[in-house]
């Protein structure tokens, strides 16, 4: 975290009549743009993060991508701490892609990473301490007393003998005012918001149909697309005879673009019975000779053999000394994210202007991209952030990869268009979170105790040929492919590494949780058999190992606690415990289930979590709900085959997904006393899978080393 | 072509007869409450109600809608199920249900048309009632509270 009192470039302005207007923005984050920040920071108008209308309303602009981690309320509790307003009064607004909304960590502004509160608790803040010092400024000038007499409380400044303005008063006089250089924060023992059980500001538009998702946009003569990718990935277009199509009432094009054939209408249905009319001749190449058993044997076959370290053992030759040894080989496969709003964009090219609607992860990456698609400079070109139905990872593309398509597709046809993918184009459509194998050697002295730990992984590379690729690949070592196993927290004598990256046609991606999403199952089913191997209980075996991490070993012992960890099991029913540290945040979960119909069936989830300082603690129990819903899909059912480079899935009845009679009962305990807020949205998702597995072990004695269970399981 | 109501009003479409009448709502009236989700009525975001029923919009052409009478999301207080609609709106405030909230238009319809015929379902019934309609987020356990809670509340009033 950066020092707050470094960030004084602040800029008031008051180009809304009557409004007060905040925003500064950072120079010193571009050093961290190593990605893609294409952008020189430079000062801002109209807005940044504040607007206070002369009627008091109080607008945030919220930065990042509101996709149901709720952070069109978490964020403006963040300004509203110090700014002492009226919480009713406050509003939020999702910005634009615009270089002062970047993010304070990572230099470009994206949602990702579970970062979007703890890299704006400082920021947001401070933001609302200036606006509260300008506006008691504007109170003090008005009064001719001295600022210290007046202070501020629920949307008024209040002066000697009890005098009162409203901020909505003072805004515009507060807007004429210079920006403090420099404010003090509150001590978070005087925090009044940050810390209460807030409910979401977003919920009433939710529940009455008026909230606009991306797909929800309308404009006049707005055509609607839907592309014809290819069926395997990394295709070519061969021919096309488009007769068919136009002959289908409601269309008005098909263009070929560099990702497919895109047919477009008067609106979605003609669009979708045109490309169902067209003809299309693909040259399939290589890719059409992938199927997902031949990959798995070819990883785990290459998992035999030693490959790039990403982490050495202390003693290489450790291994010769142990009395036994114990080898597991696991599998997982490709997952696709399947947010329930399919991908779309609109875009719409006036002259030498356009302007975008996309609900993306990614605003400071695809913006960029976007311009240089449309041929225009980027000043020319505005984004703007639509909600999003969901994204898990899928919205933050590296490649931009529907932007680019419907900015390519708006350009060649010079009417405002919006490109709907289906869900068969999205369950289809690549980007997976990739299929991996891990090879697991441990050797075992004659007590049964770790000597030496060899650990292979072999799978494709997220970032590689990515511009994230000189930030996060070392030696070739991608590291969101060893996360969750190189940097365990356990105290493994001779832990050692390695990682094969695969290049395949198959685009990958990160989905929500990451590397984290299959070295978790690995590395705490792995904790699960060394433990029985030990003959000692999984929740003293790993407490002997976390000695020295009391962050991790604190939420073990919660959730052993809380969950009755050791007391009678309802027949028939057992349980499994895992702990992953991941986003700076720690999670421990116990799963109780039974075997239903040859089915797991997961009854109840118990949840510890430490996130470091809680801001909202209403979200953050529906994020682990929602973590473990999406882990628990994942871990069921979930599953991305390829069989002569088709995907074999389509849509929801073959790539199912967790419904309401498959949610458990989950309950969340909260570790008290953090400073700053950590990672929240993702790390709830890691241990689903492995506490399941465990249980599943409890109850069966039969070790499930692949996903998902519904293959995996068979009683 | 087909006439239909919609929200009380008669709607003369004259687009193709397959159209589901979830893109006739969409495109044609612009009533983008209703969602689109899977086009093959397996996830329930497209959930409306013809004839105070749940269907899946997305899989029903406007020529089997001819004379009848859909409500969607933004009719479904100003009908006559006005009071269960508010009940379960406010549940689901309270509750703090949504997260990404796309797919909590179908969520609603499904749950309305619930307690018009149950007035205290069990978890049993809200599974067989909600089973239809996917959330990603994982909203499941407190829609589940906030059914209960409207119901609660309905019965209540």
């Amino acid at each position: 975290m950066r020092n707050p009192a470094r960030r004084k470039f602040l800029k008031a302005s008051a180009a809304l009549a009557g409004t007060l207007v905040i925003g500064f923005w950072l120079p010193e984050a571009s050093r961290n743009a190593r990605a893609q920040a294409p952008q020189a920071p430079k000062p801002i108008a109209p807005n940044a993060f504040l607007r206070i209308g002369p009627d008091g309303s109080v607008t945030v602009m919220v930065k990042h991508l509101e996709f149901g981690q709720g952070v069109t309320t978490s964020l403006p509790m963040l300004l509203c701490e110090e700014l002492e307003c009226d919480w009713t009064k406050v509003r939020y607004e999702l910005a634009p892609a615009a270089p002062e909304y970047a993010h304070t960590a990572f230099g470009v502004q994206m949602t990702g990473g579970s970062s979007s509160v703890w890299n704006s608790y400082d920021q947001l803040r401070t933001a609302g301490a200036q606006g509260r010092t300008m506006l008691l400024a504007a109170a003090a000038s008005q009064w001719k007393v001295p600022v210290s007499e007046v202070r501020a409380q629920n949307g008024f400044a209040i002066g000697p003998g009890g005098r009162k303005l409203s901020y909505g008063q003072l805004s515009a006089a507060a807007a004429k005012l210079p920006a403090p250089e420099a404010v003090t924060l509150k001590d978070p023992k005087d925090f009044t918001l940050i810390g209460k059980p807030t409910r979401r500001i977003d919920s009433a538009e939710k529940t009455d149909g008026r909230a606009r998702f991306g797909l929800d946009v309308q404009r006049k003569d707005l055509h609607v697309a839907v592309i014809a990718r290819p069926p395997v990935f990394g295709a070519l277009l061969k021919a096309m005879n488009p007769d068919k199509v136009k002959a289908v009432p409601g269309v008005t094009h098909v263009v070929e673009l560099v990702s497919g054939v895109a047919v477009v209408g008067t609106n979605f249905w003609s669009a979708k019975k045109g490309r169902d009319a067209l003809e299309v001749d693909w040259d399939l190449g290589p890719g059409a000779k992938l199927d997902s058993p031949a990959l798995f044997t070819a990883f785990s076959e290459a998992a035999k053999a030693p490959g790039p370290l990403a982490r050495k053992a202390a003693n290489p030759e450790a291994m010769k000394a142990a009395a036994k040894t114990l080898v597991a080989e696991y599998q997982v496969p490709y997952l696709a994210h399947a947010p329930m709003e399919p991908l779309n964009c609109t875009v719409e090219v006036q002259g030498d202007r356009a302007e975008i609607w996309v609900g993306s992860q990614f605003q400071g990456v695809d913006h960029p991209a976007a311009a240089k698609a449309l041929g225009l400079p980027l000043e020319n070109v505005r984004l703007n952030t639509m909600l999003a139905g969901g994204g898990f990872g899928r919205r933050a593309n590296p490649v931009s990869d529907y932007v680019v398509e419907a900015c390519e597709l708006a350009r060649k046809v010079k009417v405002p268009v919006k490109v709907i993918w289906t869900r068969e184009d999205d369950i289809r459509g690549g980007f997976y979170r990739p299929m991996y194998v891990h090879r697991a050697e441990v050797g075992l002295d004659a007590r049964n105790k770790v000597i030496a730990w060899n650990h292979a992984i072999v799978g494709p590379s997220i970032l590689q040929g990515t511009p994230f690729e000189s930030m996060l690949v070392k030696d070739g070592i991608d590291s969101t492919s060893v996360e969750g196993v190189a940097d365990t927290p356990y105290a493994i004598p001779n832990l050692q590494v390695t990682l094969q990256s695969k290049s395949l046609d198959v685009p990958v991606l990160w989905w929500r949780s990451v590397g984290n999403s299959h070295t978790a199952f690995v590395m705490e089913t792995m904790m699960d058999e060394l433990a029985a191997a030990a003959g000692e209980d999984p929740v003293a075996y790993r407490r002997a190992l976390l000695a020295g991490k009391p962050r991790v070993l604190n939420t073990l012992e919660l959730v052993a606690a809380k969950a009755g960890w050791g007391s009678p099991v309802p027949a028939g029913r057992a349980r499994g415990v895992a702990v992953h540290e991941s986003f700076n945040s720690v999670c421990a979960q116990v799963a109780e289930v039974s075997l239903v119909k040859g089915e797991v069936k997961v009854h109840k989830i118990v949840a510890a979590f430490d996130c470091g300082r809680v801001v909202n603690p209403m979200t953050v129990e529906a994020q682990l709900q929602g973590a473990i819903a999406f882990g628990l899909s994942a871990a069921l059912f979930g599953k991305i085959t390829l069989k002569d480079g088709r995907v074999e899935q389509s849509n929801f009845h073959d790539y199912r997904v967790l419904r309401m009679n498959e949610m458990p009962l989950v309950e969340v305990h909260l570790v008290p006393g953090g400073d700053k807020p950590t990672g929240v949205g993702e790390p709830g998702v890691p241990p689903v899978a492995p506490a399941v597995a465990n249980a599943v072990f409890a109850l069966t004695g039969k070790r499930v080393r692949s996903l998902p269970f519904a293959d995996s399981v068979r009683t | 072509m087909a006439k239909f109501f919609v929200n009380g009003d008669l709607v003369d479409f004259r687009g193709a007869p397959d159209t589901p009448l979830l893109w006739a709502l969409r495109d044609q009236l612009n009533l983008t409450g209703t969602k689109f989700g899977c086009g093959m009525a397996q996830c329930g975001a497209c959930t409306v109600h013809l004839d105070t029923v749940p269907i899946r919009s997305c899989v029903t052409p406007v020529s089997a809608i001819e004379g009848k009478r859909v409500v969607t999301i933004e009719g479904i207080a100003h009908t006559s199920q006005a009071k269960a609609a508010n009940a379960v709106r406010a549940a689901w405030v309270d509750k703090d249900v949504v997260q990404c909230g796309y797919c909590q238009s179908g969520q609603i319809m499904s749950a309305i048309a619930l307690l018009q015929k149950n007035k205290s379902p069990s978890d049993a019934d809200i599974d067989s009632a909600m089973s239809g309609n996917i959330c990603r987020c994982g909203t499941y356990q407190r829609i589940r509270e906030a059914i209960h809670s409207a119901a609660a509340s309905l019965r209540k009033a």
